[in-house]
C-alpha cells in the first residue's frame, strides 16, 4: 500500500478541512476559554460531528458506522490539531471505540456514540508521567468488584457518560497481565471526579475512586485479560495523539510561514532573511518526517500488523518531537506579537504541550523502542 | 495491475530470489571495497558478486523500473516496490551499485536521444560501464554554475579544457558525465552536459587523499579532450536543466545514506559489545542509552519518510524540492549516527589499523560522512532551495 492518501482519504481531508475550519476554528476554542465554560467543549459541535458520520468512523457498517481506520481517523484528528478544536472525538471515537470492538459493550454504548449523546473518557494515568504501570484495585465483592484508588489526566472525565478505567484485579503494578478494563457510567456512587483547567485551558479530571461498587457486568472483556482491550486503547489513542499533535505542529508552521512572508522589518518582508529561512526550512523537513510516520503507524495499525507497536511509538515520539520544535520556532520567529495572548500562536504551544503528554511523550515512547530492541 | 496479479508477482519474486541470491550476497555489506560497482575492470568481482549481478541483470532487475528496451525490468512502481521488499527480506544485497543507475539514468531517460538511450542505458543497466561525474571544479562548489571548463565547437567535436575537482571514483571510472562551457557570455544559459571516454587522450586524474585516509575522490583534468557532438545531451547551452534534473536524483541517492543498513544494527550491536547490558536487559550507560534510543527515533521515522518519499515519487505527487529535504535530512542523521557510532565504541572505535577495527573501518566511515552534508549541495543550500521552492519565502 503506497504511503500516501488515496482518492477517497483525500476527499475525506477535504471535507474535513472544511467542516472543523467552518465549525471549530480556534476562535471557538478561545470564546470556550474566554466564557471559562465548565464543559471544555461544546456538546452541539459533538452532535454535528454524529451527524457527519465522524462519531461511527472506527464502527463496522454492520454497527452503523463508516466503517473506516486509523488513516482516516487520522485525517480528521489532524485537521482538530491544526484548529484546536476541543473535542471527545480521539477519546470516544478513537480509544472508547476500539477498546469495546468485539466486546459485548459495542452493544451498549456504541448507539449514543453514533448519535452524537455519548463522550467517554479514559482512566489509565495513575501518575503524573504516563506509564505502563497500572496500581488501582479492583476486589471481588459479592456479585462485582469494588475499586480503590485513584487516576489523573482524565480528559472530559468531570462530563464523561461512559468512563472506561484500567484496574488492576491480579498480580502487581507493572505486570502486563492481572489488569481488567471497566465500563462505568456517569454518575457512579463511590466516584468523585474533580476538574483541573489545564494550562490549553481544557479540562482534565482527577478521579477518586472510593470503594466504588460495580456489577460484574462492567467487565470489558474477560477478568484479568485487560491487557487485550487496553492494547487497542492505547495503540489507538497514542496515533490518535500523533495525529492530532502533527496538526498542531503542521498548523503552527503555516501560521508561521504566512506571517514570514507579511511581516516586514527594515524595510523588506522577514521571510527574505536567511537566517529565518534555514529555520524554517529545518522545521518543515521534521514536520514531513512526523508525517510519514504517522501515516506509516496507522496504516499498519489497520492492516494488523506485528511491525504496528514499534510504528506507533515512532509516530508518537516523532511527532511530539517535531510538534514541541514547531510551536517553539513559530512564536520565535513571531517575535513579540507571539507572546501576546490576542494572538492565536501561543494556543498552539499550549495544546502541543499537552499532546506531548497524553499516552506517554517522546521519552516514554524511545524507551519503548529501546527495549523492543533489546538494548 | 490487480491485487491478484500483484500477489503472484510477489510468490513468483521470492521464489526467484530464493533459488538465485547467492548466500553471500544476504550478508551485509562490510565495507566500500565489499559493494559492487561494475565497470570494465570487473576482476575484483568474487564468483558470488559476479553471479549475483548478472543474474539480476538478466531479468533488468538492476534497473527493475526502467523500460525493457533498455535493460531494464519495465516493472510497474508497485512491482518495484515488491521487489524492493522481497530482497530486504531475504537481506539481498544491491548488486550493482552505479551513479549510472541513480543519477546519469534518470537523465538519460527524460533528456537523451533514442541512440544514446540505446547505447549507454543498456551497459549501465548490465553493469559493463561505470561512470563518474564531472561537476563541481575548484572555483565552482556551491556556486556550481560559475564554472569554467571549457568546450569549444570544432565543427563535429567539441574541444574540452578545464579542471574537474572532487569527481567521486575518476580513477575507476570508464566513462563520464560532464558539465562544460560552452557560452562565456551568460551563466546557466551558457552550460552544456557531454559524455565522453575517461581513456579519451588528455584525460587525466589525480586521487585526493582525505581526512579518512581514502582517496574517494579525485582531481579530473582534461587537456584538449575531442569530444564527438553526437555525445551532447539535450541542447547546446540547455545542460543546466539536466544537471538540475540529475541533481535530483543524487540528493535522492545520497538521503539513502540516512537509512538504517538492512542486516543488523551496527550502532546498537556496538554499544552492547561495549558497555554492556544491566540486570534488566537496558545498556549499561543510560545516557548513551537515551541518545541511542531518541536517534532511533528520527531514524525509523526517516525510513518511513524514504518509504513516504519514494511512493509520491513514483506516483508523480512529490514536490519537485522534495529530493532536497530528503538529501538534507538523510545526511545529517547520518553524521548523528556516525558520531553516536563513535561514542559507543568508545577507545575500540579509535584504532585505526588493527584487525579488530577491520583497518580502522568505524572512524573512517565517521570522517567520510562528514561529507556527506558537503557533496551534492550543502546542506545550507538545500535549505535556500525547501525555503524557496517548497515554502515560497521571498528572496533577499
Amino acid at each position: 500500500m503506497p504511503l500516501y492518501l488515496n482518492d477517497e482519504q483525500q476527499m475525506l481531508r477535504d471535507t474535513a478541512k472544511d467542516f472543523i475550519a467552518e465549525h471549530a476554528p480556534v476562535s471557538h476554542l478561545r470564546k470556550l476559554r474566554d466564557e471559562n465554560n465548565a464543559d471544555g467543549l461544546s456538546r452541539d459541535l459533538w452532535k454535528s460531528f454524529a451527524e457527519m458520520g465522524f462519531t461511527g468512523m472506527l464502527m463496522s457498517e454492520a454497527d452503523g458506522g463508516l466503517g473506516l481506520g486509523h488513516v482516516e481517523a487520522g485525517v480528521l484528528l489532524e485537521e482538530i490539531g491544526r484548529n484546536l478544536s476541543p473535542s471527545p472525538f480521539l477519546t470516544t471515537a478513537v480509544a472508547a471505540v476500539e477498546a469495546l470492538k468485539g466486546t459485548s459493550h459495542a452493544a451498549r454504548y456504541f448507539p449514543g456514540i453514533l448519535s452524537g449523546d455519548t463522550i467517554a473518557a479514559l482512566a489509565i494515568d495513575e501518575t503524573a508521567k504516563h506509564r505502563d504501570a497500572i496500581s488501582l484495585k479492583a476486589e471481588r465483592s459479592g456479585n462485582g468488584f469494588k475499586l480503590q484508588g485513584k487516576k489523573q489526566f482524565v480528559t472530559h472525565g468531570h462530563i464523561a457518560d461512559l468512563i472506561i478505567v484500567a484496574a488492576r484485579t491480579a498480580g502487581s503494578a507493572d505486570d502486563a497481565q492481572g489488569i481488567t478494563l471497566f465500563a462505568l457510567d456517569k454518575g457512579a456512587a463511590g466516584l468523585t471526579a474533580n476538574a483541573e483547567r489545564l494550562a490549553d485551558s481544557s479540562l482534565a479530571a482527577r478521579l477518586d475512586f472510593d470503594g466504588l461498587e460495580v456489577d460484574a457486568d462492567a467487565v470489558i472483556g474477560e477478568i484479568d485479560a485487560g491487557a487485550d482491550p487496553l492494547g487497542r486503547l492505547l495503540r489507538a489513542g497514542r496515533t490518535g495523539a500523533a495525529a492530532e499533535s502533527l496538526g498542531v505542529g503542521a498548523g503552527a508552521m503555516d501560521m508561521t510561514v504566512g506571517y514570514l512572508k507579511e511581516r516586514k522589518q527594515f524595510g523588506v518582508t522577514i521571510g527574505s532573511f536567511q537566517a529565518l529561512q534555514h529555520r524554517a526550512a529545518h522545521l518543515y523537513s521534521e514536520m514531513e518526517v512526523a508525517r510519514a510516520a504517522v501515516m506509516k503507524a496507522a496504516q499498519l495499525l489497520d492492516a494488523g500488523s506485528r511491525q504496528a507497536d514499534d510504528a506507533v511509538s515512532v509516530a508518537k515520539a516523532m511527532t511530539t518531537l517535531a510538534t514541541t520544535l514547531s510551536v517553539q520556532e513559530s512564536v520565535q520567529m513571531h517575535g513579540g506579537i507571539g507572546m501576546t495572548d490576542e494572538y492565536d500562536i501561543g494556543f498552539y504551544m499550549k495544546r502541543a504541550r499537552v499532546l506531548a503528554e497524553m499516552f506517554g511523550d517522546a521519552s516514554f515512547h524511545a524507551d519503548k523502542i529501546a527495549r523492543a530492541a533489546g538494548y | 495491475m490487480t491485487d491478484t496479479n500483484l500477489e503472484t508477482f510477489r510468490t513468483e519474486t521470492r521464489a526467484w530470489l530464493a533459488e538465485n541470491c547467492p548466500p553471500e550476497m544476504r550478508e551485509p555489506v562490510r565495507s566500500d571495497k565489499d559493494a559492487v560497482w561494475g565497470g570494465r575492470d570487473q576482476s575484483m568481482l568474487t564468483p558470488a558478486q559476479k553471479t549475483w549481478m548478472d543474474k539480476m541483470a538478466a531479468k533488468g532487475w538492476t534497473v527493475p523500473d526502467w523500460p525493457k528496451a533498455y535493460g531494464g525490468g519495465g516493472l510497474s512502481p508497485a512491482e518495484t516496490k515488491i521487489l524492493r521488499e522481497e530482497m530486504a527480506a531475504i537481506r539481498a544485497r544491491n548488486p550493482l551499485n552505479s551513479f549510472g543507475i541513480s543519477m546519469l539514468g534518470p537523465a538519460l531517460l527524460k533528456y537523451g536521444t533514442e541512440e544514446q538511450k540505446l547505447n549507454h542505458l543498456t551497459k549501465i543497466a548490465r553493469g559493463e560501464i561505470r561512470w563518474c561525474q564531472g561537476y563541481s571544479e575548484p572555483n565552482a562548489g556551491s556556486d556550481l554554475a560559475a564554472l569554467a571548463t571549457s568546450a569549444e565547437d570544432k565543427g563535429d567535436h567539441y574541444l574540452v579544457n578545464g579542471q574537474k575537482v572532487w569527481t567521486s571514483y575518476a580513477d575507476k571510472a570508464d566513462w563520464i558525465f560532464c558539465l562544460v562551457r560552452t557560452d562565456k557570455t551568460t551563466k546557466q544559459g551558457g552550460i552544456s552536459f557531454v559524455l565522453f571516454d575517461m581513456a579519451s587522450e588528455g584525460v587525466s586524474t589525480k586521487p585526493i587523499l582525505l581526512i579518512s585516509g581514502y582517496s574517494p575522490f579525485c582531481e579530473t583534468f582534461m587537456d584538449n579532450v575531442k569530444v564527438p557532438k553526437e555525445n551532447l545531451v539535450h541542447e547546446e547551452n540547455k545542460g543546466w536543466d539536466v544537471a538540475k534534473y540529475l541533481l535530483g536524483h543524487e540528493r535522492e541517492m545520497i538521503s539513502g545514506m540516512g537509512l538504517a543498513s538492512s542486516g543488523g544494527n551496527p550502532l546498537i550491536d556496538g554499544a552492547i559489545a561495549t558497555v554492556g547490558l544491566d540486570h534488566d536487559g537496558r545498556l549499561a550507560d543510560p545516557l548513551l542509552r537515551a541518545s541511542i534510543a531518541l536517534f532511533e527515533v528520527r531514524s525509523k521515522a526517516f525510513g518511513m519518510m524514504s518509504e513516504r518519499f519514494i511512493d509520491e515519487l513514483k506516483a508523480g505527487r512529490a514536490h519537485p524540492a522534495q529530493p532536497s529535504m530528503m538529501k538534507y535530512y538523510g545526511t545529517e542523521l547520518n553524521k548523528s549516527r556516525y558520531e553516536l557510532m563513535m561514542a559507543a565504541g568508545g577507545s575500540d572505535a579509535l584504532e585505526w589499523e588493527s584487525e579488530a577495527s577491520s583497518g580502522g573501518g568505524t572512524p573512517r566511515a565517521w570522517l567520510r560522512t562528514k561529507a556527506n552534508s558537503i557533496e551534492g549541495g550543502t546542506s545550507e543550500v538545500q535549505l535556500n532551495i525547501i525555503a524557496k521552492r517548497i515554502l515560497e519565502l521571498p528572496s533577499a
